[in-house]
């Protein structure tokens, strides 16, 4: 421990500790603290039983009740440690409460009742996954359905996106047309472009098209991203030009050249864009809302949004349903965070 | 095929599941191929550049330059109807709905109250959490960009909240400060009794703008932290030399060469915060009363929930919104400019 206490301590040159690395380490373990706490604070409390969401002050892990079945008594029996008067304690099931007394038995021998005082017995506490709040949802919630629903609008989304935009950057970095500055004017002038703006015309046009109730309604409008234009075809200008030259000259076709070798090249750039696009996607929550009003379309995070509406917030099953919602993109933090602050970093889009 | 580039390892297993999963990809491609060279035959190469670009070019124009010009035609008519063709022209009826107050100031005095309301929270919003945000970021940032061990490490931790998604912000957050929530537990040893934190008008505020600075703060903390790392070493190898003091290289070495990330970051966030949502409309759904209701949420309101509803009304204040926001856009891009003379010189 103190061997270790120095290692993390120690200070470069050997010098003394300023008031700076007192702030830092302040700041970084905070942070650590801050950033993680909550979504671990949500995880424990997913394993948690109705029961234990209700009780305050709330224990870190989930605990339940220890339950007994007790000779004479239909139902299983909650287990007390009970202090009897004569200073022992005992292992004790409840089988009513009157008032501020218990009727006790003890397990083991089913037919003496005991009274004991209320402020003289504990629950006997033990550790237990409700796992039930996991398996819940997809019987009462068809939750499964939106578990496919946001995978299918993922993916189809990012698969869309990753041809249509690699297609335009390929055409805006690798040929030489009129209207070329036109069209990346106009990409560019509409990179701002929020949904909160054009939210209303454009749902009347998703209606026009037939697409309102309908998964293609969500994904359409979101696979034309300006960003990823950007990515691609910064990308794509680092690629020689003598290399589509020489295979002009053996006769490759244009669509044969974009696939067989601008494609393979770009392929770092299309990593990164399709991770952010498979995280947008996934996470895209007021389109889907106002597009989806059939229950049976819902993607996770508007199903999310509509039970954590109601009147009577079933919590625990809530709960649970973020947790697995929060799977993918933790995978995503955990494997592929570099590529996305990288990007990040290099191009300042989100 | 074209043979395949000499490796000294053999393929992995992945390689040969890519291979797999890719030949029907493959397929389709070779497939297309043959009308592809037709066309090209026929088109040459601009037209193939064309081929290239109509794809991107024809979903952009549909779901996005189209809405941004028919959502102005939308802000002229009137009634609840959804296209155009059943919708009364009424001019500029539904701008001076929104703007008819007898003082700008309160915004009970408005016709549309809640507009109001909501202009005013969200530029409240935008001006605490816009400065708190810059302020942390750039704390965060400098101290990421210290000789620090394991800094990629702590890197990912203050970024790990960007990539959850806004619902799951919002219902992380109203679980904690719930009344039998982690806040009234940490809080409860110090004597404070559990409260409920969103039922409470200022705490409710407070609390929408604590969340979305938690939310976002790694994603500008890391572009300053480009920024910093991009700053030549030798600079403060320099002052270093000359005994400079820290504070003093701050000012004159570090906020100096930081400026055009820190004006992008102020630009964006800016942007990004008038916009504001998703997390804060799941953590209180703009309550209690309209204390947290914000423009955006006031466009979706207005033009789908309420009824009936109102499209023209919601147009009108998206417009006014996308004013905001292309003034802030002109501002980022005249200071961008600016910036780079500056480098250049």
């Amino acid at each position: 421990m103190g061997r270790a206490a120095a290692f993390i301590l120690r200070r470069r040159g050997g010098k003394g500790w300023h008031w700076t690395d007192i702030v830092t380490w302040v700041w970084l373990i905070g942070g650590l603290f801050i950033m993680f706490g909550p979504a671990l604070w949500l995880m424990f409390s997913s394993f948690k039983t109705p029961a234990a969401l209700a009780e305050f002050p709330p224990s870190i892990l989930p605990y339940t009740s220890q339950q007994v079945s007790v000779e004479g008594h239909d139902k299983p029996l909650t287990l007390y440690d009970v202090t009897l008067p004569d200073g022992t304690t005992k292992k004790l099931a409840e089988v009513r409460r009157i008032g501020l007394f218990s009727q006790m038995v003890d397990p083991a021998k089913p037919d003496e009742t005991i009274r004991v005082n209320i402020n003289s017995r504990k629950p006997v506490q033990e550790l237990s996954f409700a796992t039930e709040n996991y398996t819940g949802p997809f019987v009462h919630f068809d939750f499964f359905r939106y578990l496919w629903n946001s995978v299918f609008v993922t993916v189809m989304a990012t698969l869309i996106t990753l041809i249509v935009n690699s297609m335009a950057a390929f055409a805006l970095s690798k040929y030489e047309f009129r209207g070329r500055s036109v069209a990346m004017l106009i990409i560019l002038a509409t990179l701002m472009v929020p949904l909160s703006v054009i939210m209303v015309p454009l749902y009347s046009i998703i209606s026009a098209l037939g697409l309102f109730n309908n998964l293609w309604g969500v994904i359409l409008p979101t696979v034309a991203t300006p960003t990823g234009v950007f990515i691609l075809r910064q990308y794509m200008l680092t690629i020689p030009d003598e290399l589509i030259d020489a295979a002009r000259m053996d006769k490759a076709s244009e669509w044969q050249i974009y696939w067989r070798i601008v494609l393979p090249l770009t392929a770092p750039a299309l990593a990164v864009l399709a991770i952010f696009s498979v995280v947008w996607r996934w996470n895209d929550f007021l389109w889907p809302l106002i597009v989806l009003s059939r229950k049976e379309l819902y993607t996770l995070q508007v199903g999310l949004s509509i039970y954590s509406g109601e009147l009577n917030v079933q919590w625990h099953f809530i709960l649970a349903m973020t947790v697995v919602t929060m799977i993918p993109v933790v995978l995503v933090f955990i494997f592929l965070q570099r590529f996305i602050t990288t990007g990040i970093a290099g191009t300042g889009l989100k | 095929m074209t043979a395949p580039l000499e490796t000294a390892s053999k393929p992995s297993a992945v390689q040969h599941l890519g291979a797999i999963a890719l030949a029907p990809v493959r397929l389709v491609m070779g497939l297309i191929d043959r009308p592809l060279r037709a066309l090209q035959r026929m088109t040459g190469l601009s037209g193939m550049a064309i081929f290239f670009l109509a794809p991107n070019m024809l979903i952009f124009g549909i779901f996005v330059l189209l809405p941004l010009f028919i959502n102005f035609v939308y802000s002229t008519t009137g009634g609840s109807a959804l296209f155009l063709p059943e919708r009364s022209y009424v001019g500029a009826d539904q701008y001076q709905r929104l703007f008819d107050c007898s003082n700008y100031l309160d915004p009970l005095t408005c016709q549309e109250d809640a507009f109001w309301t909501a202009v005013s929270n969200t530029f409240w919003f935008v001006v605490l959490q816009v400065t708190l945000m810059i302020g942390a970021a750039l704390v965060t940032a400098l101290i990421l960009n210290r000789n620090l061990a394991a800094r990629s490490f702590w890197r990912a931790v203050f970024f790990f909240p960007v990539l959850l998604s806004p619902v799951v912000v919002g219902l992380i957050w109203r679980w904690i400060l719930q009344r039998q929530g982690l806040l009234n537990f940490i809080l409860y040893p110090f004597g404070v009794d559990p409260y409920t934190w969103l039922t409470d008008r200022t705490w409710s505020f407070a609390a929408a703008v604590g969340v979305s600075l938690w939310a976002h703060m790694g994603f500008y903390a890391l572009i300053l932290l480009a920024g910093l790392q991009a700053i030549p070493k030798d600079l403060y190898e320099a002052a270093d030399m000359d005994g400079t003091k820290p504070a003093r290289v701050f000012w004159r070495i570090t906020l100096p060469l930081l400026m055009p990330n820190l004006v992008v970051v102020i630009v964006l966030a800016l942007i990004r915060s008038v916009q504001v949502f998703d997390e804060v409309y799941i953590l209180t759904g703009g309550g209690p009363g309209t204390s947290t209701l914000f423009i955006t949420q006031y466009i979706y309101e207005t033009g789908f929930v309420s009824q009936p509803r109102n499209p023209g009304l919601a147009a009108a204040a998206s417009i006014l919104m996308g004013l905001v926001l292309v003034v802030l856009t002109l501002v980022q891009l005249g200071l961008g400019r600016r910036g780079e003379k500056k480098g250049k010189r």
